[in-house]
């Protein structure tokens, strides 16, 4: 075992899903195989590679400092599951 | 026990662009709520950012100008977290490949020069926010989202923990704030939120090389908030550490009208934003021939302005570094003394009536009712001897408020000095024979009775009489 339920509870935390007792041990064996799986990268001698930062082999990508157009409030707004006076409306915050 | 304070002083400024970082939403301050929003910086599935190259540059500026080492190698990254403000529950930033290292800031303290080392400056976007339904965050059921700021370019500054006493920071700040405003990149604005500061503070024995455990503030506003939201934060850790109790590391939000920091339990929870490279940004290479030819085109920052008002116009030390503070005050400045106004003269006018003027009605220079030209003429009057110094303030009054020129004000009210002999010397023989007393005060020494028969000559011509002419005239006839 390289992971535990503790691990795959905080995980599940910070993704703020929730699991039931089975479905943690269910997930904890299963992420366990995926890493166990992966673990043959550990094997490779990496000193002299630089991490990679992206998969393409394209630089400086930008574009012109020029406004555009906007979505209409209301297409902005279409999706949302609640929303008040042009606001996106969302459930209490909590904050001590 | 006497501690030593430690502090390290995280500035996000929000850049001056005309569209987000990436996307091409209009970054216009005060617009409408959810009106400049788009599917890339609503963080909708499938669409793809691209970085605005004016952040980029004017991020490399800000690293020269701060002294920093630019890297040629730079790289955006996913900083997660969950909260509302953040549509895409992570926010765009820069981690381990900033734009900008290891730079520094000289700041003046009590006539020493001190540096304060910059760890790094990156670019990221700002989140958006959130407006409270209830009279407070915790009473309210629900709360409402405005994402027109999100995606609004930002640059965060991280100090090195160098900064020793809340003053030293608000002169940190206060510089960085001055240098981001000659390199007019950001409008720094603190009451409008462009210009926002974290401090990072912890207290340690004098002499003890590790650091204590930090509290983080949050919410500190205006430069008055950084130096007492510092001072608060410094008293409440002394007590905790008297008692013999440790600091918590969290991260505390300063209260402006309690004048108190406040833990911010909901964010106690360790942070773990699980950085990782983002995937829709390519990175950014910059070649050293830009940033030599960035470096070649820097405007004069404040250092360098207060040093050539120093020499071009013999000011002091103290007045040139008041006047460079502000890029608005030393362009007025400027102005007003390339309209012929004498330097001494517009810097003592600058530091004393406009600027009691513009504190007294909280507003900056840029919203100076009398313009540096007609402040010119003003001191021109003086200088012709039209109207004496005393006079000249009552009329600077009216023109602030009625905004005419000054030599109409004069007019319309008759204010113009009378330096006519003549007529200097009747008044001064009918106050000489209406005073018996204080004359032979004054013949019998009593020096200081001539200051009350100059008031009553004053009086009687409302202040316009020539102050040198009455005091030369008065002295001949006594
Ligand atoms: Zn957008």
């Amino acid at each position: 075992m390289k992971i535990t339920c503790k691990d795959v509870a905080n995980v599940a935390l910070l993704s703020r899903l929730e699991f039931s007792e089975s479905e943690l041990e269910t997930f904890t064996g299963q992420m366990d195989a995926i890493l166990e799986y992966a673990d043959v990268l550990n094997k490779l001698n990496v000193d002299n590679v630089q991490p990679t930062a992206h998969v393409l082999p394209l630089r400086n990508v930008m574009r012109a400092d020029e406004a555009k157009p906007s979505l209409s409030r209301e297409l902005a707004l279409s999706n949302a599951p609640e929303q008040e006076d042009g606001y996106f409306k969302v459930p209490k915050i909590m904050e001590g | 026990m006497d501690y030593e304070i430690v502090i390290g002083l995280e500035i996000h400024t929000e850049l001056k662009t005309n569209s987000k970082i990436f996307c091409g939403c209009s970054t216009k301050f005060g617009s409408e709520q959810n009106t400049n929003v788009c599917p890339v910086c609503l963080g909708l599935p499938g669409v793809l950012p691209v970085i605005n190259e004016k952040v980029v540059e004017f991020a490399i500026k800000a690293g020269v100008a701060l002294n920093c080492e630019i890297l040629p190698f730079s790289k955006f990254d996913r900083k997660n977290y969950y909260y509302p403000d953040l549509p895409k529950n992570f926010q765009t930033s820069q981690y381990d490949l900033p734009i900008a290292v290891n730079g520094h800031l000289d700041i003046e303290v009590n006539g020493e020069t001190k540096r304060i080392n910059i760890t790094r400056i990156h670019m990221e976007e700002d989140a958006g926010k959130l407006v409270h339904s209830g009279a407070t965050i915790s009473s309210s059921d629900s709360a409402l989202v405005d994402y027109n700021r999100t995606g609004v370019p930002l640059l965060e500054i991280v100090s090195e923990p160098d900064i020793r006493s809340a003053e030293e920071a608000r002169a940190y700040l206060e510089k960085v704030k001055a240098i981001l405003e000659y390199l007019d990149v950001s409008d720094c604005k603190m009451e409008e939120g462009s210009l926002r500061c974290d401090a990072n503070i912890s207290l340690r024995p004098h002499g003890q090389a590790a650091l204590g455990t930090k509290a983080e503030i949050k919410n500190l506003n205006s430069f008055r908030s950084v130096q007492r939201g510092i001072e608060y934060e410094v008293i409440r850790q002394e007590e905790i550490l008297d008692d013999g109790g440790r600091v918590i590391q969290e991260t505390r939000t300063w209260d402006e009208n309690k004048g108190i920091t406040a833990s911010m339990r909901s964010k106690e929870q360790a942070h773990d934003y699980r950085y990782l490279p983002e995937p829709d940004l390519v990175p950014i290479v910059v070649d050293p021939a830009r940033v030599a030819e960035i470096r070649a085109n820097l405007p004069e920052l404040p250092d360098a302005r207060r040093q050539r008002l120093m020499n071009n116009y013999g000011l002091s030390e103290y007045d040139a570094g008041i006047i460079t503070s502000s890029k608005a005050v030393a362009d007025y400045f400027d102005q007003s003394v390339q309209n012929n106004g004498d330097a001494k003269v517009v810097a003592n006018w600058l530091m004393g009536e406009v600027s009691k003027h513009l504190n007294s009605e909280g507003i900056t220079i840029l919203d100076c009712p009398v313009s540096p030209k007609q402040l010119t003429e003003l001191l021109t009057l003086i200088e012709k001897g039209t109207i004496s110094n005393k006079i000249a303030k009552t009329v600077f009054e009216e023109m602030w408020t009625s905004r005419k020129d000054a030599e109409v004000i004069v007019k319309e009210k008759g204010l113009v000095q009378i330096s006519d002999s003549s007529e200097i010397v009747a008044i001064v023989e009918s106050v000489i024979a209406a005073n018996p007393r204080s004359v032979a005060d004054f013949k019998a020494g009593k020096d200081k009775a001539i200051g009350f028969l100059v008031g009553q000559i004053m009086k009687q011509t409302k202040g316009r009489a020539n102050p040198d002419m009455v005091n030369t005239l008065l002295r001949e006839r006594l």
